[in-house]
């Protein structure tokens, strides 16, 4: 089973019998194991990996350090899921150290995002600050580049 | 004067006199075509892993240039030293067991060198790596081919092993994991071939170059065996397991009187091996462990998926014990290894390497090396598959 969440976490788009094949298991097996880790929900979700100077669709990502005062018998969970509801939010983590809440919002203008800090975020009760950073470059992401890399040149045939 | 040197032939016989390669014409045609899928590389796909790069650069930037002690840093030495008792359950004294040499190649360059006096038999086992006979007969040596078959999976057969030795033998050169087949050897097998080894005095050279990449269990090395320690010398080096070819980086681990007698070499026609290759080892054997666990789980993944692959198009291919060779047999066809290759690459502009190019035993049979991405493999397979229909 980590096995096949190893290369899943890598590949998403195996099927069953690639899987199989790479690691030598039968193909009911490899797609009992895909099936159960999304029936556990351990893996919740597929995307692709896009490079966004490439899909030029004009999408901004602001980066947001939020700092909030944590309720009583609720902790950060409740702030938490007042910001992580707004479908802008693509990102939203508890942290540790000079700010409580790293959170990531898409939009499509600098204006776009901006306003929903200003409007959204930075309104609610319990959060005292923010500090807005835009993307400006992607150079990796999930363990992939996003830029191009010149393949290396290995001979076509050597002993 | 002129006229004497004009009638002697300008390039020595031993040299004169090597077989032409048998796939150099091959090899000549796949360099002349471009947007080839290639399975013919025997070398890692990988780049060398990024910590290892960097601390090379970061040498560089200190000025690490100069030349080393001809045994190279003896902090390398050491951490080889550890390496190998950590890996291999063996031990050496990294201040004259062990000699660090510009890739494998020089490593058995050296050692036969070291031992061969002219006229003296060299055992090794085939199909083999195209450099071994060639460097046994440059050292004035004479090779002696024990043929292994698909049938028995390429695995050495001690007992007709020990039927070559004749009052001439020197030394059995061993190589497991194999290039080209992927096969290794196990413990009972390297015994017995010791036993052989030490019942009529010959030295062992143990090619364990691709011992990392072993996946079916762990790799056992001769030198590891009662008896064997003190006669075998392995050759190995940072190329395969890190994917570090191009640095040429390797090492001799022997007992003191033949890893001398390789230094006394390497210290008149090498000097030293490169200083930022070595400092680069000595960062592999550091940091580069989990990075090469990594590539060692793609190349088994890939040679499951290469050997299914090929059974499935109509090669017959056993699953190799390790290396990133699989070595299928191409008999059903009824084409030689280089008609095969020279078809498929015509034909599908897929490159794999003929069976031929390895010696005896080797005809018959294609290389394809799976040090290559899925993509990469599966459109091989593919072009293999079309062929294999039209045949």
């Amino acid at each position: 089973m980590k096995q096949v969440l190893d290369l899943l976490r890598r590949e998403a788009r195996l099927s069953p019998r690639e899987i199989a094949d790479r690691l030598g298991i039968s193909e009911p097996a490899a797609a009992a194991a895909v099936r159960k880790l999304e029936d556990d929900g351990v893996i919740v979700g597929y995307q692709a990996l896009v490079r966004p100077d490439k899909a030029d669709d004009g999408r901004l990502t602001g980066i947001i350090e939020v700092k909030v005062t944590p309720e009583r018998n609720r902790g950060f969970d409740a702030i938490a899921r007042r910001i992580y509801e707004f479908p802008e939010v693509k990102l939203c983590y508890l942290v540790s150290g000079g700010y409580d809440l790293l959170v990531f919002v898409e939009g499509d203008s600098l204006r776009d995002v901006a306003d929903f800090v200003a409007e959204k975020l930075a309104t609610l009760e319990h959060v005292t600050s923010t500090t807005t950073h835009f993307i400006l470059r992607k150079y990796k992401e999930s363990g992939v580049k996003l830029v191009d890399s010149a393949a290396a040149d290995r001979l076509p045939v050597s002993p | 004067m002129t006229e004497a040197m004009s009638s002697r032939a300008r390039v020595a016989r031993v040299v004169a006199g090597l077989k032409p390669s048998g796939i150099r014409e091959f090899f000549d045609l796949v360099m002349s075509m471009d947007n080839l899928v290639t399975l013919g590389v025997g070398e890692p796909d990988f780049v060398t892993p990024w910590t290892i790069r960097e601390s090379a650069m970061f040498a560089l930037e200190h000025g690490k240039t100069s030349y080393t002690s001809n045994w190279g840093i003896l902090e390398l030495r050491e951490s080889i030293a550890d390496y190998v008792t950590r890996r291999f359950s063996v031990t050496y004294d990294p201040t004259c067991e062990i000699l660090p040499t510009v890739g494998g190649s020089q490593g058995y360059d050296l050692i036969l060198r070291a031992i061969i006096d002219p006229g003296d038999e060299v055992i090794l086992h085939t199909p083999c790596y195209v450099a071994y006979e060639p460097m046994i007969l440059l050292a004035g040596g004479v090779p002696v081919a024990v043929e292994t078959s698909f049938d028995e999976g390429f695995r050495l057969d001690p007992r007709r092993l020990a039927a070559r030795v004749t009052a001439k033998t020197k030394a059995i050169l061993l190589n497991y994991p194999s290039n080209p087949t992927g096969t290794t050897f196990d413990r009972a097998t390297l015994q017995a071939i010791a036993d052989v080894a030490q019942e009529h005095d010959l030295i062992l050279l143990s090619d364990e170059i691709y011992a990392e990449l072993t996946y079916n269990g762990a790799h056992t090395s001769v030198a590891a065996l009662p008896g064997a320690r003190e006669r075998t010398v392995v050759i190995s080096g940072f190329s395969k397991a890190w994917a570090m070819t191009g640095w040429r980086i390797g090492y001799l681990a022997g007992p003191p009187d033949l890893i001398r007698a390789a230094c006394r070499i390497h210290q008149y026609s090498m000097l030293c091996c490169p200083i930022l290759s070595q400092l680069a080892a000595l960062e592999a054997l550091r940091s580069g462990g989990e990075p090469m666990r990594e590539m060692v789980e793609k190349y088994e993944q890939r040679r499951r998926v290469i050997v299914t692959g090929l059974n499935e198009v109509g090669l017959p291919c056993h699953l190799p014990d390790g290396a990133f060779y699989a070595f299928p047999s191409i008999a059903s066809t009824g084409l030689t290894s280089a008609q095969f290759c020279r078809k498929l690459l015509v034909e599908e502009r897929v490159a794999i390497v003929p069976g031929s190019a390895f010696g005896a035993g080797g005809e018959g049979h294609v290389r394809c090396a799976y040090a290559a991405s899925f993509d990469t493999i599966q459109r091989a397979l593919e072009g293999i598959d079309r062929l294999m229909r039209r045949l």
